[in-house]
Formats: structure tokens, C-alpha cells, sequence
């Protein structure tokens, strides 16, 4: 059947469609989603927040490209993960941290936590959430040096760091806490992004509507949190909007790699990181816990999903038949 | 008392005509309302009263069932409003003896035979085989073989046309008065699935009697882009459609027979509905408007779409009490029972961005596709890959010096643009593939297992129900060739 005239043909495997997304595509969404909460805090946090912010993305980014080329592996610097990865761990760090400790920990998340398991899709836990607990135990007074929003613009800003506890420190001290207003637009003490519920509501608004994430993680999770505080007799809404919990619950318990893939999976997942948020909350010594949370529930996800398989269309039907 | 009344009303969408009225006559004279309320709940009353007295009707669904995952594709459905064009008798025809899911025929007619359209040229002894006709009048050349896109190797019979389309003589209407009159007039009709699979449909509808099989599901999702050739056949002859569909409710004492039709076909849905009335046959049989999302017009799919069954695991539709028929199946028999002719001509849709008209034609068995190309006003500019079905389950051509068999339904010639090969990149565990699976399986876990070789893995995962849809592959932002995973996964379980 040779013949001349007729064209050379492609041929492949079917499909021979695609819905047109790509991971590039859903980790610039991510970025933009991530926007809203990082205007708001350079706003409350100044010059030192957007330093923090560009250092840790440029570190992530370089660390992930250095990694590749060592590995020899593909490059995977296009796909914009190492940079969620420095947004999120920026948004996980006190504004007036040591711009070298910040470095030190973008290049622990992306080298140790993601590349030395493969890369993207590879690491067992989130590689931004991980750092911050690799900060938090190798520098924990630098790690939990809150400073109150608009400090930069007080006279002598650079000297005399005005020093102030988180909500949740307030709390478990015992003092008094902010307005919920204060506490819904991030007007008080800690990480570079958690403060700001708003902005944070609006990213995670954009994401489910671009479908970038499901509902299930941030609802149980969310809701777990909300449910636990009313029941040990505390007020619910303060757990919520502060601390955390809000960060946690829409961008980094979300992370694809490491919650489950099933529905039931995500719900079970979220439940889990809403229960030992709230354990280390009301009964552990830390003020806050929902770093180790995600992080606990990380490592349980793969037992999460085969706990939670479900099964193929068709099959309960046979084995009832049976 | 009164609000009960209509909460009740509310319920049933019989009752929303008296509630638009309300509206419009304002709240001034409620109780004229009421008295209408009272007047419909009667109606309604005697309406179900009417339904109890006769247990034995069977249910038609007024809605579909929910199904599981699926995607949204573009439909581009660029051939619906355009009526199909014959294509008239190509110089060569070259006749492949497999063109169904089964045993392959051997040619029964040797080299330099002169044949008629609708003569038997191939058949087989097997029980799961369809016989093949000569296309069109004229000399068998050869037998020789040709190179299928799944890499065997098929008899053929080439026949040099003679132009004059001369009718077999003995080609006359079969008598069918019963199911196994029918079993064998649809065996020597030649006719096979016409949604894509090919399965020899005398061997569908001649199911084994412990099923107790009673529902016919006829297919008019055509859920695939670019393909109308079913909604054309819905357009130009739905007589067939109806007449088909009640023959062989009747011929294999089904209760009840449910048109399933995408819902973005209205203008089939009316069409067909209306004829239903017209013809009383309303109390066995429904066209049911699917939602539009691919793979509705997948068999297991549709299944559950139109009677919330699910086909047990490695079983067959009959196991669900179900016989599914693609919907030009169905008005190909009603014809083939009027005229005897065999399944000689096929309509296929033709696009894509390399054709020059995009059309349906309906074209003899074994026509190449360079001359259905030709027919079509040759292409704008180069194609670069032409597939042969739709661009989801479609299979790609190595060569337009192929011949369309029986099962084939479009050709889309796609230019350069749209085959930009898609790079894959590390599987980012977005879980998209999972909510997409119809079947509910995970494709991101059986592509590791698949790596790994573990194939007790992947009989846990029941991979063998996955029926490449392709939804899993379509939606993965690392373009994971899932698809090809899935293939080898089905391959590895099954050796």
C-alpha cells in the first residue's frame, strides 16, 4: 500500500483531545489566588514581607533549577510549583525573620523535602510546610517573633521592632483578643500571610471556581476546627480567624501530591487535620498546631486512600450476586 | 390545609401549568386559585389511580438516572444541519473480512468473480461473526490482505466497480414472525454495532433465556465531538428509528424500549417524542434526554443513565436486564426488513480542519478514504493525522489508502495545529483522572502498578472494566498518556 502522493499521517493513541490545562497553568493559578493575601501583607508588614516573599521564591526557584541540572533530570522549573512553594513558605514565616534563615529554609523544602523524592508529585509531605517546621525547631525564637501590622511605619521601625503575641498566644495566655473585624481583616500579630481571612477567602473563592481545588479538604477541615472549638466550649469563630487555619485549609492541606486523590479520601483527610489542630490547640503546649497537622495527615494520606478505594462501577453488584 | 395543597402540587411537574396561572392572575383572587388546585389534584388523582390499575405498565424514566465522572468536550458538531450526500460507486472498493468483534470471515467469492451489491462475499462457520457483502457491482481484482491499525493482518476483497450499482437478484424482504426469524435475518443482514465497537448484533439480541432481560436501550448519545452521522439518521429517518425500535421490542417480548439522546440533539428529542405519540406507543416506549457530558453513549453509562442499573463487573448488558442497540442499528433493521438489502453503505461524518466541506456521506462499505476525501473537496491544507470515529476513542490511520468498514461513524482529517504531540510530564497527583472515571476507577494509581509490573495490584483495581473512553487522559494537566497505561494494564491482567 506505498504510495507517493499520499501525505505522511501521525498516528497515536487515543484521546486525540485535551481539555487544554497543564500543570503550568494550574500552579499560575495557584500564584494568583496566592496574590490578594500577599498585597495584604507587604500593606501590614512592609518593606520586610516583600523581601521575605521575592527571597523565597527566588531561592525556591533556584534551588529546584540547581537540583535538575545535578540530577540531570527534565527541568521543571517552568511549572511554577517552586514558586508556590516560596509563596507559601514566605506566608508561613514572621515578617521580621533573618532574611538568611528564610533562604536556608526554601532551599530545605525544595532540595530535601521535593527533590530528593523525585521531584513534583513525588514528596510525602508539603515541601513549604515542612520547612517551616524545620525553622521552627532549629530557630524557634526567631521563629515566634511576631511584630504588630504597620510596625515599618512607626519612627525608629528598623531598631525597635514592636514586639506582639499571635491571637492564639493571646489566648492561651490568657489576655484579652482582638475585634473579630480585626481579626477578619489580619489586624494583629503573625505569619507574613495568615493574618488576612479576607484576602484568603477570596483566593481560595478563585480556586474552587477555577476548579483548581475541591471543597471537600477546606469544608471538613474548616468545619472540624469550628465543631471541636464549640464543643470544648470555646468560641469557634476566633479559632478560625486566627492563626493558621485558614491558610492551612485552602492552599497548603489542598497541596495535590500530598492529600488524597477519592472524595471520601478528602474528607476523611480534612476531618483528620481539623481533629489534631484542635488536639494541639486546646491540650499541647504549642499555641498552634496546624502545621504538624497537615503535616501528620501528609504522611497518612497514602492509608487514607486505600482505606478509602472505592470500588469500580459494576463491582458491588457482583459480589452481592455472588 | 390549603398550603399543603400546594406543596403537594409543587412536587410533580405535572402541576406546574396552575402554578404559572397563579401567577398570573395575581393574588387578588385566590379562590379561584384554589378551586383549581382542587380541580388538578383531582386530575392528578385520577391520573395515578389510572397508573395503579394497570401494574403491569412498565417505567419510563422522565429523567436520567446520575451517572459517574465523565468530561466536557466541545461538541462540535460542525455536520448536524447538513443533510448527507451520497457518495456514488468509487472505481475500487476494498472489502476487509474482519469488520466486527469476533471471528473472521473468509472471502467466499474468488478473483475475477463477477458480484452484485448486497451478494455475500464473506462469511464464517462461527457463531460470533457477521457476514460481508460486495458493496457495489463489478469484478473481484483480488484477495489479498490489508494491515489493520491494531498491527494484524485481514483478508480482503477488492472489487473494480463497474459503476452500475446492479441489485443482487435474489435480494428480497425476510419474513420475521418470530425472535429467531429475527436472530437470523439480522445474522444474514451483515448488520454489527454501529456506535463504534462492532459487535455482530444478531449475537447481542440472542441472548441466553436465564437473563431476564427487559428493556431495550437504544443509543443516540453520540457523545463524541464532531460526529452526527446518529443525528442525521434521527433527522432523515426516524420512521426507522420508531419502526425498529417497537419490532424488536415486540419480536423479543421486552416491556419497555428508552431512547437515550444527548441534550444538546433537541431537535432529535422533539422529533422522535412526537412520532412516539403519534404511533400510541407511549406506554412502552420514551426518549430520554441525557445531559451532555462525554461518555453518555458509553454502553455502561448509558445503562445507568436510562435505568439506574449497573452491568455487574465483567459482565454484559444482558446481565443488567438490558439490550443496548446503537440507533442506526435499530433503523437499519426496520429498513432491512422493508427491502432485504444487506448492511451495504454506511454514513459517516467527515470534518476536521484539513477537509475542505465538512459533511455527511453516506458511503458503500470499503471505499477508500482518499476517495471519500476527493468526494469531499480534498483538503485545505495537509492533513496531519486523520482517525477514523471521533477524537476521543478514534483510531488514528497510517495511510489514506484505508477502506471504512461497516462500525465507522466518522473520519477526521485533523491538520498540523491540533496534533501538537503533548509532552508528558510527572504525574502531579491532581486526582483528576479519578473524578473523571465513568467506571470509577484510579488511573493515577494504576499507572505506578503498571510500571511496576504488579498485576495482583492491578486485579485489585479491577482495571478490566475500563473501557478507554479516554475521559482520564483528556483531563491530566501532565498529559499522562493514562490511556496507553490503561491498555497495558488490561493486557498484563489478561496474560
Amino acid at each position: 500500500m506505498e504510495n507517493q502522493n499520499l501525505p505522511k499521517l501521525s498516528v497515536s493513541s487515543s484521546p486525540h483531545a485535551h481539555c487544554g490545562e497543564s500543570t503550568a497553568i494550574i500552579m499560575q493559578d495557584v500564584l494568583i489566588a496566592l496574590v490578594p493575601a500577599a498585597l495584604m501583607a507587604a500593606v501590614y508588614f512592609g518593606w520586610r514581607a516583600v523581601l521575605l516573599m521575592l527571597l523565597c521564591i527566588g531561592s525556591c526557584v533556584l534551588t529546584e533549577y540547581v537540583c535538575r541540572r545535578v540530577m540531570k533530570r527534565p527541568q521543571t522549573v517552568g511549572d511554577f510549583s517552586a514558586a508556590v512553594t516560596g509563596v507559601l513558605l514566605a506566608f508561613n514565616l514572621p515578617p521580621t525573620l533573618n532574611p538568611i534563615y528564610a533562604v536556608l529554609g526554601s532551599v530545605f523544602a525544595i532540595a530535601v523535602v521535593k527533590q530528593m523524592f523525585g521531584g513534583i508529585g513525588m514528596n510525602f509531605v508539603n515541601p513549604a510546610l515542612a520547612a517551616r517546621i524545620f525553622l521552627l525547631i532549629s530557630f524557634p525564637s526567631h521563629m515566634s517573633r511576631w511584630s504588630i501590622p504597620f510596625f515599618y511605619l512607626s519612627a525608629n521601625a528598623d531598631t525597635d521592632i514592636v514586639s506582639t503575641a499571635t491571637p492564639l498566644a493571646q489566648a492561651a495566655a490568657g489576655s484579652g483578643r482582638p475585634s473579630y473585624t480585626d481579626l477578619f481583616i489580619g489586624l494583629h500579630g503573625g505569619c507574613l500571610g495568615e493574618t488576612c481571612t479576607l484576602a484568603l477567602l477570596i483566593g481560595g473563592m478563585y480556586l474552587l471556581l477555577r476548579r483548581i481545588i475541591t471543597p471537600e479538604v477546606p469544608l471538613c477541615f474548616l468545619g472540624t476546627v469550628a465543631l471541636t472549638a464549640l464543643a470544648a466550649g470555646q468560641n469557634p469563630l476566633v479559632h478560625l480567624l486566627s492563626g493558621g487555619v485558614m491558610l492551612g485549609a485552602i492552599f497548603m492541606a489542598t497541596d495535590y501530591t500530598t492529600c488524597p486523590v477519592n472524595r471520601a479520601g478528602k474528607i476523611f483527610y480534612g476531618v483528620g487535620c481539623g481533629l489534631i489542630t484542635m488536639t494541639i490547640r486546646l491540650f499541647g503546649s504549642l499555641p498552634e498546631g496546624v502545621s504538624y497537622a497537615i503535616v501528620l495527615m501528609n504522611i497518612l494520606t497514602p492509608h487514607i486512600e486505600t482505606l478509602t478505594q472505592s470500588s469500580p462501577f459494576g463491582s458491588e453488584v457482583r459480589n452481592s450476586g455472588k | 390545609m390549603d398550603k399543603m395543597d400546594m406543596i403537594d402540587a409543587a412536587d410533580t411537574p405535572e402541576t406546574a401549568e396552575p402554578q404559572e396561572h397563579r401567577d398570573k392572575e395575581g393574588r387578588g383572587s385566590k379562590e379561584k386559585t384554589q378551586t383549581k388546585d382542587k380541580k388538578d389534584k383531582k386530575d392528578k388523582k385520577e391520573r395515578k389511580s389510572k397508573k395503579a390499575a394497570d401494574p403491569d405498565a412498565p417505567f419510563l424514566p422522565k429523567k436520567p438516572f446520575k451517572t459517574h465522572g465523565g468530561v466536557h468536550v466541545n461538541h462540535m458538531k460542525n455536520t448536524a444541519e447538513t443533510p448527507s450526500e451520497i457518495l456514488p460507486a468509487p472505481k475500487r472498493v476494498v472489502i476487509s473480512m474482519q469488520q466486527h468483534i469476533g471471528t473472521a470471515c473468509e472471502p467466499i467469492v474468488k478473483k475475477g468473480d463477477i458480484v452484485t451489491v448486497g451478494q455475500k462475499i464473506g462469511d464464517s462457520d462461527s457463531p460470533l461473526c457477521a457476514p460481508i457483502h460486495a458493496s457495489v457491482s463489478g469484478q473481484v481484482t483480488a484477495i489479498g490482505t490489508m494491515l489493520m491499525p491494531n498491527g494484524t493482518e485481514v483478508k480482503t476483497v477488492e472489487i473494480a466497480s463497474d459503476g452500475l450499482q446492479t441489485l443482487c437478484h435474489d435480494i428480497q424482504p425476510p419474513v420475521v414472525t418470530n425472535a429467531d426469524e429475527l436472530y437470523a435475518a439480522v445474522r444474514e443482514s451483515g448488520l454489527v454495532g454501529l456506535g463504534g465497537a462492532g459487535f455482530p448484533v444478531s449475537v447481542k439480541i440472542n441472548y441466553s433465556p436465564d437473563k431476564s432481560v427487559d428493556t431495550l436501550v437504544v443509543n443516540g448519545a453520540e457523545c463524541e465531538p464532531y460526529l452526527t452521522a446518529d443525528y442525521r439518521e434521527m433527522i432523515e429517518s426516524p420512521e426507522d428509528i420508531i419502526e425498529g425500535t417497537r419490532l424488536l421490542t415486540e419480536m423479543l417480548g421486552l416491556r419497555r424500549a428508552i431512547i437515550g439522546i444527548e441534550g444538546n440533539k433537541p431537535a432529535a428529542i422533539r422529533y422522535l417524542a412526537s412520532l412516539i405519540r403519534e404511533r400510541s406507543l407511549d406506554d412502552k416506549m420514551c426518549v430520554l434526554k441525557l445531559k451532555n457530558a462525554y461518555p453518555q453513549g458509553a454502553e455502561k453509562v448509558l445503562i445507568k443513565a436510562c435505568t439506574d442499573r449497573a452491568v455487574p463487573v465483567g459482565k454484559i448488558p444482558a446481565d443488567a436486564g438490558c439490550i443496548v442497540l446503537n440507533i442506526t442499528s435499530v433503523g437499519f433493521i426496520a429498513r432491512y426488513l422493508k427491502t432485504g438489502i444487506p448492511l451495504v453503505t454506511k454514513r459517516i461524518t467527515v470534518d476536521g480542519s484539513a477537509i475542505a466541506e465538512a459533511k455527511n456521506v453516506v458511503a458503500p462499505i470499503g471505499t477508500l478514504v482518499s476517495d471519500i476525501a476527493e468526494f469531499c473537496g480534498g483538503f485545505d491544507k495537509p492533513p496531519q493525522k486523520v482517525l477514523m470515529g471521533g477524537p476521543m476513542m478514534g483510531t488514528a490511520l497510517y495511510s489514506l489508502d484505508y477502506p471504512i468498514i461497516k462500525q465507522n461513524n466518522g473520519l477526521i482529517f485533523m491538520g498540523e495545529a491540533e496534533t501538537d504531540a503533548l509532552r508528558p510530564t510527572d504525574c502531579i497527583r491532581c486526582g483528576r483522572c479519578v473524578s473523571a472515571c465513568p467506571m470509577l476507577l484510579t488511573p493515577v494509581n494504576i499507572q505506578h502498578l503498571v510500571q511496576k509490573r504488579d498485576i495482583d495490584g492491578l486485579n485489585d483495581l479491577c482495571v478490566t472494566s475500563c473501557m478507554e473512553c479516554g475521559c482520564c487522559a483528556y483531563s491530566c494537566p501532565a498529559h499522562r498518556p493514562l490511556v496507553q497505561f490503561l491498555r497495558m494494564a488490561k493486557n498484563l491482567v489478561k496474560s
